[in-house]
């Protein structure tokens, strides 16, 4: 077993785009940090450049995006930026209002995982442990 | 805060009188001595009361619609005599997609309009500086004077009530008072409400909607209400916000609380100016959230009320009986919905409608089933509508002021709530007052918690919300409803007609407008709304304005408590 898979999950919690909307994203925050992860939590409306600089700079595992509006519609965007930063390995998920055939169109783009309204503690906690140590196995050596 | 005596007698003793004081009030609002009968062929009269000589508390808890505590409603015949505005918000695409459905909501009964721009409008962006992909896709594309007439073309400005969800610095206002000028309709006549003008709830809850610092957008709301009551005099320059707390979390006594703490900032605000609390406090208007918790909605509502007509003479020394008239819009709310087995919303809704329209509300929006998953689309918002026709219509819910009125559980439960709402707001006295426990984050702090809560009782079967949490398997259909996107395309032609309107326009006399609001904004004497509108007749966008006045007063950003 190497020294990081031993390390908390690192995840970043943020919203993109123009939408403000907190109470998932402050909820979700929440119960990670209380489930021991090391949670780095932003203002909303970041821009995509900005959230990968963070995720480098944090050196994350995930990226969960909440998305009340339409903001998820820029997330295949995000993944593309982090893949060309050599960020492959960070995997992105998805929380709040997404239609399903938008989901679809976000799996393909290599989202890892959609939650919608509803999504209990257990179940994201679970699923973001799972996405931190698939996150660490992948990452590249440096 | 200075206590508010709940003992204190405010209707005097005198039942028979005040009841025929009300009786004069009610028949010279409703003007027809129709008599309404139920199925059973049963009169139904408009107010039910005690007989004079018992429930001595009477007179000084309920008193009669329309006078003393107010808390059985604010006119003498509530909805008997004229029924809840239907004010649906809507805003999608280009501004003439917007009016094509504002007229077809029109048609179908509503008595209002209300305009939703774009999220970029909201962060104060123009359409050329967007994403793409978002634009649109929320609310209207609105940043110009061309905008907004486009979006208002056919539609009587000066006849119907325009809500603008509109945060300061009040650009669309702005831009409506141009409007009208062009159509020759007198400012005078120009009626609604500045929606999402309570920056403090921005800093609070939904970090959606300010775009300046919160000092800097204290001093442009002020100017916005001192300039509003001179020049455009029947509009309500400031709709304090419980919605925003509520959704976010707090729970219905908090978010009451919370919300008229609020208020009193902004009435402090105002009195440091120099203003007449008799006359401003006539203009201010309420918004709140209706959750599925029925009765404790009805007592929050009627709590409020009280509370609301009590402190306006006690604390601020208004006479005026306008003034203590406790005005709200409600909103149902889409925490409650879920994606699971979407049909069911149609009920919560229902639900949540009742409670606001038991509760005495004045204005009511009803939200689409669809909510979960989108934006509201057309076929579920119009059968958000025609949930607010049946309560009206079939239910026979404005048949009687205050039918709870008088319930030992709702009475009870009334001073319950209005004694926990004024323990909020005792609390947000002991932090300096509302702008004070924003800013050092004693409020967000309190929301987040209450919503943790509420969360953690639903994941452990506390709280059941059917379909979610039990019921899962009642093979009700769970299918989405159909969602339609603009392609980029789509939008195009705003970002072309964006393009033009800045190209055509006298720049010299843009660039002139907005050095003199900078000028304003720098003198902290001047008053920057006037300033706002000449800029916005001359030419300048929104994103420009909202830009310049970022740069001099500061950006707004949360003040988070993670």
């Amino acid at each position: 077993m190497t020294l990081t898979a031993t390390l908390p999950a690192r995840v970043l919690v943020t919203k993109i785009g123009l939408d403000g909307h907190d109470r998932g994203s402050r909820i979700v925050a929440a119960y990670l940090r209380d489930a021991g992860m090391e949670v780095i939590y932003t203002d909303p409306w970041q821009k995509i450049e900005a959230v990968v600089a963070l995720a480098l700079q944090e050196d994350v595992d995930v990226i969960g995006i909440s998305s009340l509006a339409t903001d998820h519609l820029l997330v295949p965007k995000l993944v593309a930026a982090l893949d060309g930063a050599g960020l492959g390995h960070v995997r992105v998920i998805v929380g709040g209002i997404v239609p399903d055939d938008e989901e679809a169109a976000l799996l393909k783009a290599g989202v890892a995982q959609v939650f919608h309204p509803g999504a209990a503690r257990e179940e994201i906690v679970d699923a973001v442990a799972k996405l931190a140590r698939d996150a660490t196995a992948n990452r590249p050596e440096d | 805060m200075n206590k508010i005596d709940t003992q204190k007698p405010v209707q005097g003793e005198d039942r028979a009188a005040a009841s025929k004081e009300w009786q004069q009030g009610y028949q010279a609002q409703v003007r027809t001595d129709k008599t309404i009968r139920n199925r059973s062929g049963l009169e139904i009269q408009p107010l039910y009361w005690p007989e004079p000589g018992s429930d001595p508390d009477y007179d000084t808890k309920l008193g009669f619609p329309g006078a003393g505590p107010m808390t059985r409603g604010i006119y003498p015949s509530m909805h008997r005599g004229r029924t809840w505005t239907q004010r649906q918000l809507i805003g999608l695409g280009r501004p003439e997609d917007f009016n094509g459905r504002i007229k077809k909501i029109l048609k179908s009964g509503a008595s209002a309009l209300s305009i939703i721009p774009c999220n970029s409008v909201y962060r104060g962006i123009d359409a050329d500086e967007v994403e793409p992909e978002l634009l649109g896709t929320c609310g209207t594309v609105i940043n110009t004077v061309e905008d907004m007439g486009v979006s208002l073309a056919d539609i009587p400005i000066g006849e119907i009530s325009i809500g603008l969800n509109d945060p300061n610095p009040f650009t669309m206002l702005a831009q409506l008072l141009v409007v009208a000028e062009q159509r020759d309709v007198p400012w005078t006549k120009i009626t609604g409400t500045s929606n999402q003008s309570d920056y403090i709830s921005h800093f609070v809850a939904n970090h959606m909607f300010y775009r300046l610092s919160l000092t800097g957008a204290r001093r442009v709301q002020l100017d916005a209400i001192e300039w509003l009551a001179e020049n455009v005099p029947n509009w309500n320059p400031l709709s304090v916000v419980g919605q925003h707390m509520q959704q976010a979390g707090a729970n219905p006594a908090q978010a009451m609380g919370l919300t008229l703490s609020s208020a009193i900032q902004y009435a402090e605000d105002c009195v440091a100016r120099g203003m007449d609390p008799n006359k401003f406090l006539e203009r201010f208007t309420f918004f709140f959230d209706i959750s599925i918790s029925f009765f404790e909605e009805v007592a929050k509502f009627r709590a409020g009320r009280r509370i609301w007509a009590r402190l306006v003479e006690e604390r601020f020394g208004a006479t005026n009986p306008r003034a203590k008239r406790f005005k709200f819009h409600a909103q149902t709310s889409g925490v409650d919905l879920t994606r699971q087995q979407p049909l069911n919303n149609v009920s919560r809704v229902a639900v949540q409608a009742m409670a606001g329209i038991l509760g005495g509300l004045q204005s009511l929006h009803t939200d689409g089933y669809d909510e979960v998953f989108t934006t509201p689309t057309e076929g579920p918002a119009k059968v958000a509508i025609a949930t607010q026709n049946i309560l009206k219509h079939e239910a026979g819910l404005c048949d009687v002021i205050d039918p709870l009125g008088g319930s030992y559980y709702v009475e009870t439960l009334t001073d319950q709530m209005e004694a926990e709402i004024l323990r909020v707001m005792a609390q947000i006295d002991a932090q300096g007052g509302m702008f004070k426990a924003v800013e050092n984050g004693f409020v967000q702090k309190a929301i987040g918690e209450s919503a943790l809560a509420f969360q953690d009782a639903v994941d452990t079967g506390e709280q059941i919300v059917v379909g979610v949490n039990a019921y899962q398997d009642e093979g009700i259909d769970t299918a989405p409803p159909a969602i339609d996107r603009p392609d980029a395309a789509w939008m195009q032609g705003q970002i072309d007609r964006l393009g033009a309107y800045k190209a055509a326009r006298d720049q010299a006399s843009v660039a002139d407008a907005l050095n003199t609001l900078r000028e304003t904004a720098r003198s902290e004497r001047e008053n920057t709304f006037g300033a706002i509108v000449d800029a916005t007749r001359a030419g300048a966008t929104q994103g420009e304005i909202i830009a310049l006045l970022r740069d001099e007063l500061g950006f707004g950003r949360p003040l988070v408590v993670a």
